[in-house]
């Protein structure tokens, strides 16, 4: 599989989650497990662009497909945008959830510019859906925070859907 | 030693983005999995069915057939262990039992296993064919089972539990208006997202482990008297923790199992906690059960305070959830009667949980407040200022500083108090029921001594060490920012290390404590190792002037009525030292002081609750904390942020659940108990007073990483009440009781 631009060729036990591939046999370590069972969000991973959580999958079903993890984001030491966000509006503390609440808020912006509607969103037909900090927390719900950053998140993901 | 000058690192420090925010954000912070081992071998424990019996027999001939599988390691072949001391004993030890000692079983998911694989895949797999029989009894998990072992808790950490001052039950018969009711909090699971984890690796007799833990030199020592070798051996790394709220304050017994397996199978070992296992093996919050009685005069003065009741703790140890603990400073009253009750019951030990004691104990006395408040007619403001405690009516001391006034004003006059009605149910939008509720907060200021080196380098740079912990608190930019403020140099020259027992020591980092004081020390031994040498050496311009002449000001040495100045560099050069480092420790002895050291603060609260569906969304929160010097206002608000949203899940979702028959938790997920997410969260506006301390320690800071929890499901509860007329006792306050 690619991940992170990089071809990645590893032999695994089939029974090898998605997330555990990137761990523990390729030494990507940014994805974090918060559970195993697909209820934190802290796995959370982009394939193709979009978000999933990666304890809940097989590697072997990546095969030839592209993924992108936290350490992906980056073009070197520059922060990707929503990672600056991250840090100036201090969305986070321990930092352990991080990697997947940051994985999560690149793919809900794409989400929300494609016109993706949500649980709260009022006119599901409607073309753009404009990111008030109702929809930013209901689309950030599946990426727990024990520390309780949910205040800076909402903060950084409204600096960047205002932008 | 001279309190910072509030101009070099102000009275509220800059809100500075956290130093290693860049590591955190990219993926690149490194927890304690995730350290790379050559021929690395995954463990999985396996925990027992039952909670209460022994185990007959046990069946490891599948597991250690599986494929991959390298050890199974039971009490019947477990290795000899020394036995170690528990945390409150001395040691680090969450419960005293030592792991696999024989096949007792006390509470259920105890580790009745251990099984050892090339990969995660193989051991976990081969950790479900462990098989095992039990003789099983019925398990104790209740508090009014008549089985059940009750006797008074007599002390926590050398301090009384029973406390009492005049007649309280008399003073309680003659009051006017009192209120007299029970409240109860559930067992709560501290869940930080990154589940315990260890990694052990033996070199000869030379061991390293790498394990999430709050209390790095703790687990040294105990890993050294439990492995009977020298703690010079014993090397403990912890760089970050995935949160941790007081479960990885003491060390359970799978940092045991795993350096055991380590030596036993001669290969590293690494493992990781379930999160299932997070619910059963860590330690969690006590249950309790609590009396408040308050008894006043018609004008609101209290008269006598009564706080009784029962928490409970493992069959095989003791842990008090001191929920009495703030009760007899709180508020001025003449009588005063507080004591406690511990009930064994087939559960693990309970254990530090944020804010132990003061979080269900200000639920309790805090709602009982509001109680108050509704029953003698006056406003639950102005019922706190009736009874506001100039001094500590415990100790009698005076507090070191206490702007709980200043809390209570600002806080009413932000969320707009002058709105609320005194009368339940007043409120109407749509639906919706609205109401307003406060409470106090509160948490004392403890130290604990620690060492700190400090380094000033040849390019005038400065590595401040102490293998303190960073678990989300922002260790590293605060102690750099204390650093830099005393040193009066930019942050950005100033470097914190931490995380590792080749550094000097730091104590846990709990109870809102940590090494501060130490770091702020090591910046003034730098100045005095400097100023001495310019005073007496030849090289220097100040040579002959008294050391005590030259003082230091805004990172530049000088004296007094000379225009000559120099950077720390310059002296280095001068001197023709290479570099310079010093070595501190601070010398802490709070019982000897004649202050009475606390934060202080008050949360209102606005929840609208569906009158039809009995939801509750909490709508607006205030808090407002008086914390002495807030060193980073940044990592500060986001404390109290943390505080205040646990505090929510406390009020609305929280409860760790057993079933009476099997004592087995229930809810074992993160699907069945719940934690706030994101859209339970509504905006928290929180505002500092700022202190000036002069008596609590150099820096002037009192800890912030508790109190923001204390009273906030009061607060809920008490806004729950002012909405629905509902009084709502027994946490969480879900849909059925508002109904009932």
């Amino acid at each position: 599989m690619t991940v992170n631009g990089e071809t990645k060729s590893v032999s695994i036990d089939p029974r090898t989650s998605l997330l555990d591939a990137l761990r523990e046999y390729m030494g990507l370590t940014g994805s974090k497990k918060g559970c195993d069972h697909g209820q934190c969000g802290a796995c959370t991973v982009l394939v193709d662009g979009r978000r999933i959580n990666s304890c809940l999958t097989f590697a072997v079903m990546y095969q030839g497909q592209k993924v992108t993890t936290i350490e992906g984001l980056a073009n070197g030491d520059q922060l990707h945008a929503v990672q600056q966000a991250f840090v100036k509006h201090d969305g986070f503390q321990c930092g352990y959830c991080t990697p997947g609440q940051i994985c999560s808020a690149v793919a809900m912006l794409a989400e929300a510019k494609a016109g993706c509607a949500s649980a709260v969103t009022a006119d599901l037909a409607a073309a753009n859906v404009t990111l008030t900090d109702e929809e930013i927390r209901e689309r950030m719900s599946g990426n727990l925070c024990r520390c309780g950053a949910y205040p800076g998140i909402v903060e950084a993901i409204r600096s960047l859907a205002e932008a | 030693m001279s309190i910072i000058e509030t101009t070099k690192l102000g009275l509220v420090g800059k809100g500075l983005d956290r130093l290693d925010g860049p590591f955190k954000v990219m993926g690149k912070a490194r927890y304690s999995a995730e350290f790379p081992a050559k021929k690395i071998t995954y463990a999985v424990g396996v925990g027992a069915d039952i909670a209460n019996g022994k185990i007959r027999s046990i069946n490891t001939a599948g597991a250690e057939a599986a494929p991959g599988v390298i050890a199974v390691i039971t009490h019947k072949n477990r290795p000899p262990l020394v036995d170690g001391k528990t945390f409150a004993g001395g040691g680090a030890q969450g419960e005293l039992r030592m792991p696999l000692a024989d096949n007792v079983i006390n509470h259920a998911g105890q580790y009745i296993a251990v099984v050892v694989a090339e990969s995660l895949e193989c051991a976990t797999y081969a950790a479900h064919l462990i098989k095992a029989v039990y003789i099983e009894e019925d398990p104790v998990v209740v508090f009014d089972d008549k089985r059940a072992q009750r006797y008074p808790a007599k002390q926590w950490f050398g301090e009384a539990v029973t406390k009492n001052r005049g007649e309280a039950q008399t003073a309680l018969l003659a009051s006017a208006v009192s209120v007299d009711n029970k409240y109860r909090t559930p067992t709560q699971s501290h869940n930080p997202m990154e589940t315990h984890a260890t990694m052990a690796v033996w070199e000869g007799d030379k061991l390293t482990v790498y394990d999430a833990t709050q209390g790095l030199y703790n687990t040294r020592k105990a890993l050294a008297l439990s492995f009977s070798v020298p703690e010079s051996n014993v090397r403990v790394v912890c760089k970050y923790i995935g949160g941790a709220f007081g479960c990885k304050g003491a060390m359970w017994p799978h940092v045991l199992l795993t350096t055991l397996a380590a030596r036993a199978v001669n290969r590293p070992v690494k493992l990781v906690l379930t999160r299932a296992q997070m619910f059963t093996n860590v330690g969690h919050r006590a249950e309790t059960e609590q009396r408040v009685a308050l008894g006043a005069t018609a004008d609101g003065a209290i008269q006598a305070i009564i706080h009784h009741g029962t928490s409970h703790t493992a069959v095989d140890g003791e842990f008090v959830e001191v929920f009495t603990k703030a009760t007899p400073m709180m508020y001025a009253s003449p009588n005063l009667s507080v004591s406690q009750d511990l009930v064994k019951l087939n559960k693990q030990m309970p254990t530090f949980m944020r804010a132990p004691g003061e979080t269900p104990g200000m639920f309790a006395l805090e709602s009982a407040m509001d109680e108050l408040s509704s029953a003698v007619k006056i406003d639950p403001v102005d019922l706190r200022l009736i009874n506001y405690a100039k001094r500590d009516p415990d100790s009698g001391h005076p507090f070191s500083s206490k702007s709980l006034i200043q809390c209570y004003k600002l806080g009413a006059e932000k969320i707009g108090w002058n709105k609320r009605s005194a009368t339940p149910g007043s409120r109407k939008e749509g639906d919706w029921l609205l109401g307003l509720g406060m409470a106090s907060a509160t948490y004392p200021t403890v130290h604990f001594n620690s060492m700190c080196n400090g380094l000033l380098k040849a390019d005038g740079t400065f590595l401040f060490t102490s293998s303190t912990h960073e678990m989300g608190t922002g260790t590293c930019t605060v102690m750099s920012q204390i650093g830099a403020g005393r040193l009066g140099v930019p942050v950005e020259l100033v470097t914190f290390e931490l995380g590792d027992t080749d550094l000097p020591m730091a104590p846990i980092s709990g109870g809102s404590a940590t090494v501060g004081s130490a770091v702020d020390g090591a910046a003034v031994e730098i100045q005095n190792a400097l100023s001495k040498q310019l005073s007496e050496s030849p090289l220097s311009p100040f040579s002959g002037v008294p050391q005590e002449k030259i003082v230091v000001s805004g990172g530049k040495f000088t004296v007094v009525g000379k225009s000559e100045t120099l950077s720390y560099v310059d002296a280095l050069k001068l001197l023709k030292l290479p570099s310079l480092e010093v070595k501190y420790q601070t010398h802490f002895n709070d019982k000897a002081k004649s202050f009475s050291m606390h934060s202080f603060g008050a949360h209102f609260v606005e929840v609208k609750v569906d009158q039809d569906l009995g939801t509750v969304r909490v709508t607006r929160v205030v808090s407002v904390m008086a914390n002495g010097r807030i060193a980073n206002e940044k990592t500060c608000r986001s404390q109290v942020h943390g505080g205040v949203i646990m505090g929510i899940g406390m009020a609305l979702e929280e409860a760790t659940l057993f079933d009476s028959r099997s004592g087995r938790v229930v809810n074992r997920s993160l699907g069945e108990y719940y934690v706030s997410v994101n859209a339970d969260i509504p905006p928290i506006e929180v505002h500092f007073i700022a202190e000036t301390d002069k008596e609590i320690n150099s820096i002037g800071a009192k800890g912030i990483g508790e109190i923001g929890i204390t009273g906030v499901a009061a607060a809920v509860a008490n806004a729950v009440y002012n909405a629905t007329g509902k009084r709502i006792r027994h946490l969480p306050i879900t849909a059925d009781k508002l109904f009932v």
